[in-house]
């Protein structure tokens, strides 16, 4: 998939929700109904566990955008939601992936210095590696280690924070 | 009264209820919810045991509706919960505060596909504004608390608490609980704050705005009822002198006998409130959410009209049509602003109306709402029938209405003059509303007259309440409408399926419904020929100890008009065929502009 998370299009909101059961499919099911699709959604408590934190990330914008905002915040058990600028915070995505060695070792791990990836696991003529990034750039050493073979991969779908200061 | 201090959860529910000032409630036992059952014996709390718990939906609607109150349902799990989605899909789509309780299998056995068991939240999440699944004893007082707060509060809507049954079951020890005062603990609601108050700033230049409009429209949506604002808008309208429409949500929310009412606009508006509509420099919507049915082709809908929109939820600002000044708050203390800041402007601010209102007077008198007669031999004309009905009773008359053409013409011809008399399902369509939401709304106004207008289609969805009136002394009036047609489908295939009429004709002779209605207990009444029809509606006033049901035998070949045909702009409403000529020499003569939407 070419993932073109650089795109404007993409919108990355965050939710500040209760740590309740069923809050999630509250939220899932906001989406599903009004006919939206969700790109990526990473869910964990936040410091306080009576809270958790959904960031995601949707490929819709305008009125669109600004209806899926106010009625999640119509949902009861979403205490705080916002719209990220892109400009003003700080977005970070982790990804876990297994590579094909085969013959040509040294390009591959000069890749893995060059991004400072970290190898996790060897073995069967395959890596597994690990790196965090924004997701701009995992997009960039996912379409890099491609022609090596990627045999799995999971990405975790973007969390974000605000940026400090100006 | 139940126990002082209950100590299991199904006291503590009934006795909670009673706390929040639950006077009625209405239901029907199983399985899941018995031991709630119980203490309700106990209970100061009137139980109206109903026949399908759609009708105890429905009751809790009509009750709500007509008092202001937040109704109650309590049914058993699994299909009885299944049963109430539609009546909460209809309370969640007309924004009726109600609170249902379901009974739920015991904790232990949630998930486990036990008997009855349905996921009564997940089904209900799309048509609940919130709904809870109670998993401790001790938390009863607090949830159902909460559950009349969100109901009543802000953009009101249905509340649906789900009770597993081992909670409240004294025999069971997770029934074990310590009553409180849930007054005396915090709501656990971090994520609910409803703005009341609009923004002063933005009232300001919203009362600007509407100084400066020359052809401006008050329009006027069920969320003026729900914020109990009918007498400022009263106040603001006769401030502005600016003509009123309201939406088939807030009929009566601005008196029809007011010479600044235009009545109702939308697919079935009338010309003058259709056209005024289109014709607008300025539309000032209060409570209303620019429905396509008020709208009818979007970019084609009051094309040259700046918007100002005022609603209490922030997310119908904007939602369907862009607004100039978008003011989240209570149309109450909205209304309240503008009148105050008006006031201050004072008369000379205002923009010159008299041509807007001589025009708008111009079209009330071209374009009346007409029908042709019977000629002897018909059968009756339905729009003479509703006529008949409004001028026999008086204006207080809680009207409730079904869903198809007779609704359109209850709407169209009764003359609504106080708030909280038209009682109808207007944003779900729900055919069966009108018998139970009549008799939720008796329940609650036991001392005005409530009539029930409905179709033959509709009252074959919900006519059994009527046992439910009779056993429970709860008398309504039906004034059915037999067309032996589902006639507003009918009106579609023949106005656009070449008059290819597909399943829509019920029957000419079966159901017979004065035996039916008199086999609930009812009086029924059938009445065939014009002069028969205010007889006959007189005699059913004059009985007040059972319920009456009078069926009108009507001309299934009337259809209602005005009519915007679906996908049309308002622009091209069709009226009646004896008013199309006059259409024709409006469309040349002077046009207020036709400029973009702003
Ligand atoms: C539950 C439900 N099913 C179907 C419809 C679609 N529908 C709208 S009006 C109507 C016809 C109603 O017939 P009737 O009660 O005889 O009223 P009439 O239009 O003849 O006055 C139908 C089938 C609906 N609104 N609700
Ligand atoms: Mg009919």
């Amino acid at each position: 998939m070419n993932v073109s998370a650089i795109s404007p299009r993409w919108h990355t909101i965050a939710a500040t929700v209760e740590n309740k059961p069923g809050v999630l499919a509250r939220v899932a099911g906001l989406f599903s109904r009004r006919g939206f699709n969700i790109h990526s959604l990473a869910v964990a408590p936040t410091e306080d566990e009576k809270f958790s934190r959904i960031t995601f990330t949707v490929d819709i914008e305008g009125t669109p955008l600004d209806q899926v905002v106010k009625q999640l915040d119509k949902l009861i058990n979403v205490v705080d939601i916002s719209e990220l600028d892109p400009a003003e915070s700080v977005e970070r995505e982790l990804m876990l992936v297994i590579v094909e060695v085969g013959e040509q070792r040294k390009e591959l791990m000069e890749i893995v210095e060059d991004y400072r990836a970290y190898v996790l696991n060897e073995g069967d003529g395959k890596l597994m590696l690990s790196w965090s990034a924004r997701p701009a750039r995992l997009d960039e050493l996912e379409a890099r280690l491609r022609p090596f073979g990627i045999v799995d991969m999971q990405r975790t779908g973007r969390v974000a924070l605000p940026s400090l200061g100006t | 009264m139940t126990s002082s201090n209950p100590n299991n959860g199904g006291e503590a529910l009934v006795k909670s209820l009673e706390y929040e000032g639950v006077d009625v409630m209405f239901g029907l036992p199983g399985g899941a919810i018995l031991p709630v059952y119980d203490p309700i014996l106990d209970s100061s709390i009137r139980h109206v045991l109903v026949r399908h718990e759609q009708g105890a939906g429905h009751m809790a609607e009509g009750y709500a509706h007509a008092t202001g109150k937040p109704g109650v349902c309590m049914v058993t799990s699994g299909p009885a919960a299944t049963n109430v989605v539609t009546p909460l899909a209809d309370a969640m789509l007309d924004s009726v505060p109600m609170v249902c309780i379901t009974g739920q299998v015991p904790l232990a056995a949630i998930g486990t596909d036990a008997f009855q068991e349905c996921d009564t939240t997940g089904i209900t999440m799309a048509v609940t504004k919130h709904n809870f699944l109670v998993t401790d004893a001790q938390d009863i007082p607090r949830i159902i608390h909460e559950a009349f707060h969100i109901a009543t509060t802000g953009r009101p809507g249905p509340v649906l608490v789900d009770i597993p049954k081992d909670i409240v079951d004294p025999t069971n020890p997770k029934s074990t609980m310590t009553w409180y005062d849930p007054d005396s603990i915090p709501m656990e609601l971090p994520g609910y704050r409803p703005v009341m108050e609009g923004d002063p700033a933005l009232i300001e230049e919203a009362a600007a705005l509407i100084a400066q409009a020359e052809r401006p429209v008050l329009y006027v949506g069920g969320g003026v009822l729900k914020a109990r604002a009918a007498e400022p808008l009263l106040k603001l309208a006769e401030l502005l002198q600016i003509p009123v429409v309201t939406t088939l949500m807030a009929r009566g929310a601005f008196p029809d006998r007011h010479e600044l009412c235009l009545g109702m606009p939308g697919m079935h508006g009338n010309y003058t409130a259709v056209t005024a509509m289109q014709k607008s420099d300025l539309l000032i919507s209060l409570g209303a959410r620019f429905d396509d049915r008020v709208t009818g082709k979007l970019d084609g809908f009051a094309p040259t009209a700046k918007i100002i929109h005022v609603d209490i939820d922030p997310a119908e600002l904007g939602k369907v049509r862009h607004y100039n000044i978008g003011i989240q708050g209570d149309c109450k203390l909205v209304i309240e602003g503008l009148i105050e800041v008006t006031e201050k402007l004072g008369a000379s601010a205002q923009a010159d109306r008299s041509d807007w209102r001589s025009t708008v007077s111009g079209w009330q008198e071209k374009f009346p709402l007409v029908y042709e007669n019977s000629l002897p031999g018909d059968k009756l004309k339905p729009q003479f029938v509703m006529e008949q009905l409004r001028d026999g009773n008086p204006h207080d008359t809680i009207l409730c209405s079904g869903v198809g053409q007779h609704q359109m013409h209850a709407s169209q011809f009764w003359k609504f003059d106080h708030p909280y008399t038209w009682i109808n399902s207007g944003g779900l369509g729900t055919m069966g509303f009108s018998i139970p939401a009549a008799i939720g709304a008796k329940a609650g106004m036991p001392d005005r007259r409530v009539w029930a207008v409905d179709g033959d289609g509709n009252f074959q969805m919900t006519a059994q309440e009527l046992v439910t009136a009779t056993v429970e002394d709860i008398p309504i009036k039906v004034a059915l409408f037999n067309n032996s047609y589902l006639g507003m489908v009918r009106q579609w295939q023949e106005m656009f399926y070449d008059e290819r009429f597909s399943e829509v004709h019920l029957s000419d002779n079966v159901p017979d419904y004065v035996k039916w209605a008199e086999a609930m207990g009812a009086v029924g009444i059938r009445v065939e020929s014009p002069e028969e029809v205010a007889p006959a509606i007189a005699k059913a006033n004059e009985i007040d100890d059972r319920s009456v049901v009078v069926e009108f035998v009507t001309d299934a070949r009337e259809n209602v008009f005005p009519m915007v045909p679906t996908g049309k702009t308002n622009s091209e409403l069709v009226v009646d065929p004896s008013q199309q000529h006059l259409i024709d020499g409006e469309a040349s003569g002077g046009d207020a502009g036709n400029g973009a939407a702003s």
